[in-house]
């Protein structure tokens, strides 16, 4: 393994994590300075990831018996930390202008995530991948509780962290699998080379566990209820990064989903019936943030596809790009939910107009997830399909419907934004502040212009950012065209789309998880608990008493009567004595007569002897 | 012939003599200093025993004394990587205990020589390489913490609790007295020497002697560890325990039970060790699913820690038996198993340890351990909050902390061997994810709410200085083993080794 520039790495990760770690356990006496702080170091960050980027740093250590911890920077990695990076950055210069998050909490749970994430896309073995996976899930759970007297905004910690966390199972069954399988590095790059059945049990875990962590069928409820936490959260953890990260693994593993077989075509499947359902559940969606995270599996979902179908360069081109899209799109709900108090499409009804820098922005934005030509996610999507169609025409028949299903619930969210303030506005969900903080619109712009240009990515791009096969001029025009054409459709319907309750419950899996697995679970234990009061402690309690209670017969039944014979014998023998000491009286004349007995009664004695003789 | 251990080991039981003589009207904190004063040395002088150890494995600083030797008895210590992180692990929280008792007010000189004896007694238990030796410092144990429960404990119920936990524990190792009694019995020369016996393994034969020993020595160790079922004296007695006596109990304790699987039933009885392991192995695997789920339905903040115990101590059966099973196969797999067994026994008692001192400071401030008596405490308590929600997360096995690094080790290393218990024993992990937030939610999330004294409401104060300084320590413990293990498997895993070359002779 080559190690080149260990120090840059340690420093990468590192950085945020222990300024994350200080910040968040600092309690309140840190809030007057985090915010700057916490853009300080996430402008630290984004440098070292650039010169990561560039310098491709390796490090590798023994972590236990045959296991190694490894973290480098190759090219997959070095997109992805910049990524990071960048929407790192964005991401706390819009929450500095919320007053609510100018907290050290905040700041610091945001960089410990920052930094588990890029330990994520670093890492080389499956034991530090999973570290750092298990520590995101559970920063998540943090920063969605972050309104912490929100009940629903904890349950909805709950329900996110316990989700991926089952799914996480996943890995940890994958390393067992691979040291039973012979690699006892747990190296990612060697696992394709586990041995017989175990090269599909480590397969399995980690799939799984990347579908969890993606919010992928039938994972995809936990992301719902995410939503509650505030928009920065979301715009970094749930559009560009956590969500991400399945995808990431995914990408990163394609040559154990080529090994095992089956793994290629189900994940490629899976990624491509996430992307149309959940994009019709988008469609479904009355409240903004529900439909971007809607759209957030869906759009996933082609990265997934991707790492199906073989297209690792296409997946990574669609995942930057939508990191850019989307994040600018969650933070342009939450300047609205700030400026106006409501995330409701009815209520943001002339949101665009009433705050054009943000409408512009995510109006760029939503043409790019639209897939509307010529911005990114039209180019980056159709290098996903083109993979797809390599691999199966039915693949790309799903994929290329669900871009037009993508058109229809873009164009929706626009549509609702662009029309006249509603003079019946929706009662606000939140005190509405009016305004929207200056430090929020540049990184707004910056992203607007990414989520626009990054398109030329595959274009420019060499290695795993240029995409083989490039999609056909004929798949382009194709793609570019439905798109147009949904969207200009559902601009003309777009308040009277069918809403289904099965799409608008996001079809109904959350509800079908806590009937099959919740409720059982907690109903098994509490009937475990009371076996374990009334059944066992009894049991130990019952023979404790038994023992007493046994001692106390033992004490009736069998000491009693034995004493009274001890007593018995005593008592005789005083009897006996008593007998015994009648004779003795003292008196020299009775003595006399008995003495005169007693010989009579031995000379009576003799005579008998001598006469039987 | 060094004497460093014998000097670490009684050390406490000196001070605690010769502070009987200081009459007790001196105030507390002369007794709690001196204590405190003792820890620190104790500690200096397993640091040097830490960093004089070699690195080849086997037992060093050891020290024999002819004892009763017309019994085969002698005075025999030494210690090894599976005992020396046991031992560091009671004087780190011997001493977290002696700073978080600054705060006891009650009859404090004899709460320190208690405490102080039960240290010597805890101490001898994991340099003891004399069965009978071991015996001694095992059942001592338990007569000091009886008098902990019940001296110091919650009143009448405190004293139940006590009895429950000493004739419980006290049949246990009954059980263990008997089967050293057949291990005896069947060496030749007739001997309690530990290493004597590992070297002879006088029931490699097998046979009704070799199953009788196991089963004595498997059910008393059982009792202490505590598994699924003889758990059942753990939670009353945790309950009733002073927060102190339950930080030791758990922390120290329960660790005799599962020290003695790998320090006496696996090396001395290999055989028959790896014909009942898969037995082991199932009862792992029950008392982590069980002990999570009862866990999982507790409203008693306390009751639910002592529950996960069972949970963890669980995980360490799981790791021990998958050690027994299919021996000479997968290396890799059974040294992960075993490590990860004794990092799991050094880590729960950190996190543990840690807990129940922080459930401590819930009662001392709240009066009540129900989990629906409070609310929101994250406003008034953040600095208790924070370190709670640090520590639930450590024992919910978060990475980071030293629980992963256990219990990674052991999944692991168990699944090659033991496929679908350790498949079953994975839920677990998510079980205690659900429980440990459920009661974050209830004590520290939502609107605030404190149980009040009858009258005007009761201050409720965060986290005094004391008290950090006890608990931080712990998390700080289980954080550098979580991020950088290797100071710490360095030393475990050479006698990993040698513990599972034992076990498949």
């Amino acid at each position: 393994m080559p190690s080149g520039y260990p120090a840059l790495l340690v420093a990468l990760v590192a950085v945020p994590l222990a300024a994350g770690a200080l910040l968040a356990l600092a309690g309140r006496r840190a809030d007057r300075l985090a915010a700057p702080v916490s853009v300080v170091l996430a402008a630290v960050v984004l440098a070292l990831a650039g010169a990561a980027a560039v310098l491709r740093p390796a490090l590798d250590a023994p972590l236990m018996a045959g296991i190694r911890a490894g973290l480098a920077v190759d090219g997959l990695s070095a997109t992805l930390v910049l990524t990071v990076g960048g929407v790192l950055l964005a991401v706390l210069l819009v929450a500095a202008g919320e007053p609510g998050l100018r907290t050290g909490r905040f700041a610091g749970l945001m960089l410990l995530f920052a930094g588990a994430m890029l330990v994520t896309v670093t890492a080389t073995t499956l034991a530090v991948l999973l570290m750092a996976w298990e520590v995101m899930g559970a920063t998540s759970w943090a920063l969605i509780a972050y309104y912490r007297r929100d009940a629903a905004a904890v349950r909805a910690a709950h329900t996110a962290f316990l989700t991926t966390r089952t799914a996480d199972l996943g890995l940890y069954l994958a390393a067992g699998a691979a040291v039973a399988g012979g690699i006892g590095s747990l190296g990612l790059a060697e696992l394709p080379g586990a041995q017989g059945a175990w090269l599909h049990v480590v397969t399995v875990g980690v799939v799984v566990a990347a579908l969890g962590k993606s919010a992928q069928l039938p994972f995809s409820f936990w992301l719902s209820g995410a939503m509650r936490g505030p928009s920065p959260v979301s715009a970094l953890l749930h559009s560009a990064t956590m969500v991400a990260a399945g995808a990431y693994l995914l990408l990163r593993v394609a040559p154990l989903l080529d090994a095992a077989g089956w793994a290629a075509s189900a994940v490629a499947w899976v990624g491509a019936a996430t992307a149309l359902l959940l994009g019709l559940v988008a469609v479904a969606q009355t409240d903004l943030k529900q439909l971007l995270a809607a759209s957030t599996c869906a759009q996933i979902g082609y990265m997934v596809l991707a790492a199906g179908a073989g297209g690792t360069a296409a997946g990574t081109v669609q995942l930057v790009a939508h990191a850019a899209t989307k994040s600018l799109l969650f933070l342009a709900a939450g300047a609205w939910l700030v400026g106006l108090g409501t995330r409701q499409l009815d209520g943001l009804r002339g949101a665009a107009r009433r705050f054009p820098l943000v409408g512009v922005t995510f109006s760029v934005g939503a043409l790019s997830l639209a897939g509307i030509a010529p911005l990114s996610l039209w180019v980056t999507k159709d290098a996903v399909l083109a993979a797809a169609l390599d691999r199966s025409p039915a693949l790309y028949g799903v994929g290329i419907a669900a871009a037009a299903v993508a058109a229809v619930y873009s164009a929706k969210a626009l549509w609702f934004v662009w029309q006249p303030a509603a003079p019946h506005a929706v009662r606000p969900e939140q005190e509405p502040s009016g305004w929207v903080a200056a430090v929020a619109r540049p990184p707004l712009a910056v992203l607007a212009l990414l989520a626009a240009g990054l398109g030329l990515l595959p274009l420019l791009g060499t290695g795993v950012l240029a995409p083989a096969p490039a999609p056909a001029a004929w798949e382009l025009a194709l793609s570019a065209v439905l798109a147009l054409a949904a969207a200009v459709l559902t601009w003309r319907l777009a308040d009277r789309l069918p809403a289904p309750a099965v799409l608008s419950g996001w079809l109904g899996i959350e509800r079908a998880a806590h009937a099959l697995v919740v409720r059982p679970t907690l109903a098994l234990a509490s009937a475990l608990a009371r076996f374990d009061d009334q059944v066992l402690d009894r049991a130990v309690d019952g023979a404790a008493r038994t023992t007493v209670r046994a001692a106390r017969a033992l004490d009736r039944r069998g000491e009693h009567p034995l004493d009274a014979g001890v007593g018995g014998i005593a008592a005789g023998a005083r009897a006996l004595g008593r007998w015994a000491r009648r004779p003795q009286t003292g008196q020299l004349h009775q003595y006399y007569a008995q003495a005169s007995v007693g010989f009579a009664v031995l000379a009576a004695l003799a005579v008998v002897m001598i006469a039987v003789r | 012939m060094s004497v460093v251990l014998s000097l670490i080991v009684f050390l406490p039981a000196v001070v605690a003599a010769a502070l009987l003589c200081v009459p007790s009207r001196v105030p507390g904190r002369v007794f709690v200093g001196t204590w405190i004063a003792t820890g620190l040395a104790d500690l200096g002088l397993i640091v040097a025993v830490w960093t004089g150890l070699p690195a080849s494995g086997g037992f060093s600083f050891e020290e024999r004394l002819p004892w009763i030797p017309s019994a085969g008895i002698s005075y025999h210590v030494g210690v090894d990587g599976l005992s020396l992180p046991l031992l560091a692990l009671t004087a780190v929280l011997f001493t977290a205990c002696a700073v978080f008792a600054l705060r006891e007010t009650r009859r404090v000189k004899a709460y320190v020589v208690l405490f102080l004896g039960l240290q010597t007694v805890c101490l001898g238990v994991f340099v003891a390489l004399d069965l009978i030796l071991f015996f001694l410092f095992f059942d001592l144990s338990i007569v000091a913490m009886y008098f902990l429960i019940a001296g110091w404990g919650h009143g009448e119920r405190g004293r139940a609790a006590a009895l429950k936990f000493f004739l419980y524990t006290f049949l246990g190792s009954l059980a263990l007295l008997l089967g050293f009694i057949v291990v005896f019995l069947a060496a030749d020369p007739h001997t309690f020497d530990i290493p004597t016996l590992v070297t002879a393994n006088p029931l490699a034969g097998g046979g009704a002697a070799a199953g009788l020993a196991l089963l004595a020595i498997g059910i008393g160790l059982a009792v202490k560890t505590p598994t699924v079922p003889f758990h059942t004296w753990l939670p009353p007695a945790h309950t009733e325990a002073p927060a102190t006596g339950s930080a030791i109990l758990a922390g120290v304790l329960l660790k005799m039970g599962t020290y003695g699987f790998v320090r006496i039933a696996m090396p001395i009885l290999p055989a028959t060790w790896r014909d009942y392991a898969l037995v082991v192995v199932v009862v792992g695997v029950v008392s982590v699913v069980y002990g999570a789920l009862v866990a999982l339905a507790q409203t008693d903040v306390k009751r639910m820690i002592a529950y996960t115990s069972i949970n963890h101590m669980g995980y360490v059966l799981l790791g021990v038996g998958a050690a027994g099973l299919a021996p000479g196969t997968d290396e890799q797999a059974r040294q992960l198993a075993t490590t990860g067994a004794v990092t799991q026994m050094v880590s729960h008692g950190l996190i543990t340890g840690a807990l129940f001192l922080l459930t401590g400071v819930l009662h001392d401030r709240g009066h009540t351990y129900d989990m629906g008596a409070y609310s929101g405490l994250s406003a008034r308590t953040p600095r208790f909050a924070g370190l709670f929600a640090v520590a639930a997360f450590a024992s919910l096995g978060l990475p980071g902390f030293s629980g992963f690094i256990a219990e990674f080790q052991i999944l692991t290393g168990a699944l090659a061997p033991a496929p679908i218990p350790t498949a079953v024993a994975v839920t677990g992990i998510v079980l205690t994810a659900a429980l440990f937030l459920v009661a974050l939610q209830r004590l520290f999330l939502g609107p605030l709410r404190i149980p009040d004294a009858p009258g005007a409401p009761r201050p409720f104060a965060d986290l005094h200085a004391g008290e950090a300084l006890a608990i931080v320590p712990l998390l700080v413990l289980a954080t550098v083993i979580g991020l950088a293990p290797r100071f710490l498997l360095d030393v475990i895993e050479p006698a990993a080794r040698t513990l599972n070359q034992l076990v498949a002779r």
